[in-house]
């Protein structure tokens, strides 16, 4: 009998929208039986359209400040600025956004949908928390097809079994 | 070493070796060898991870200018 995977994914950045469907792609191809539990922001990564994903550097002082482009010495350096100078620019996060998604793309990353589109065709059974659709006022048609709704009790049934419960 | 399909996985990052190979490997039938070139230095230990728990064989991996290859064979 195939091992089990149950993630709870609430987060709904671009930065965070990679952790559950890089581990579910992975443990599905590893012939794990998987299922994500989509709730709060995490709601964000099932639109049909995620260009809304951004990443934020304000308030994240992990979050290296590299250029994705130009000569070596100019992408190594790190561009340290105070969150409250970010905070002021308008247009910061988008452009940072820009910057983020020019790096995954140099690095060889796939892309959020190409992920995603590997969960769906490798069997990996999602589920959109009603109570949060409800809550942001979202619609069933603002996401993906071949995803379910459902609640906590539809979360447990799975988890319960499972050998590996991770809460992204 | 011979091999019957090859699958170029060079420039790829985590985790889309591994899950190319598995999509590579389904067109595969058992006994067939995969051949998998990759530039991700992750990729070694991934292999033999991705091996151990699906009981495809890794027949090699070796190193060699940057590129790893890895011989797979289907179960």
């Amino acid at each position: 009998m195939s091992k089990k995977l149950a993630i709870i994914a609430s987060k709904g950045t671009l930065d965070w929208a990679y952790p559950p469907l890089i581990l579910a792609s992975t443990a599905a191809a590893l012939d794990y039986e998987v299922e994500i539990f989509f709730t709060f922001y995490g709601l964000q990564v099932l639109r049909k359209d995620v260009n809304g994903l951004k990443v934020s550097p304000l308030g994240n002082p992990g979050m290296p400040m590299k250029m994705p482009f130009g000569p070596k010495w100019f992408q190594s350096i790190n561009w340290n600025i105070p969150n409250a100078i970010q905070g002021v620019i308008p247009g910061f996060e988008s452009l940072a956004t820009v910057l983020m998604k020019q790096t995954i793309a140099n690095n060889g990353v796939a892309s959020i949908e190409t992920l995603r589109d590997v969960c769906v065709e490798s069997g990996v059974k999602i589920i959109a928390c009603q109570m949060t659709v409800d809550l942001f006022g979202f619609e069933h048609s603002d996401f993906i097809d071949n995803i379910e709704f459902g609640g906590a009790a539809s979360f447990f049934e799975f988890a319960g079994e499972s050998d590996i419960t991770l809460f992204i | 070493m011979n091999f019957d399909k090859e699958l170029d996985a060079r420039g790829l990052n985590c985790p889309l070796p591994i899950l190319r190979t598995k999509k590579t490997l389904a067109e595969l039938t058992a006994g067939q060898v995969l051949k998998i070139v990759s530039t991700d230095p992750g990729s070694v230990k991934d292999f033999q991870a991705f091996a151990k728990q699906t009981g495809n064989e890794l027949l090699s991996s070796t190193e060699g200018g940057g590129e790893f290859t890895f011989f797979m064979k289907k179960k």
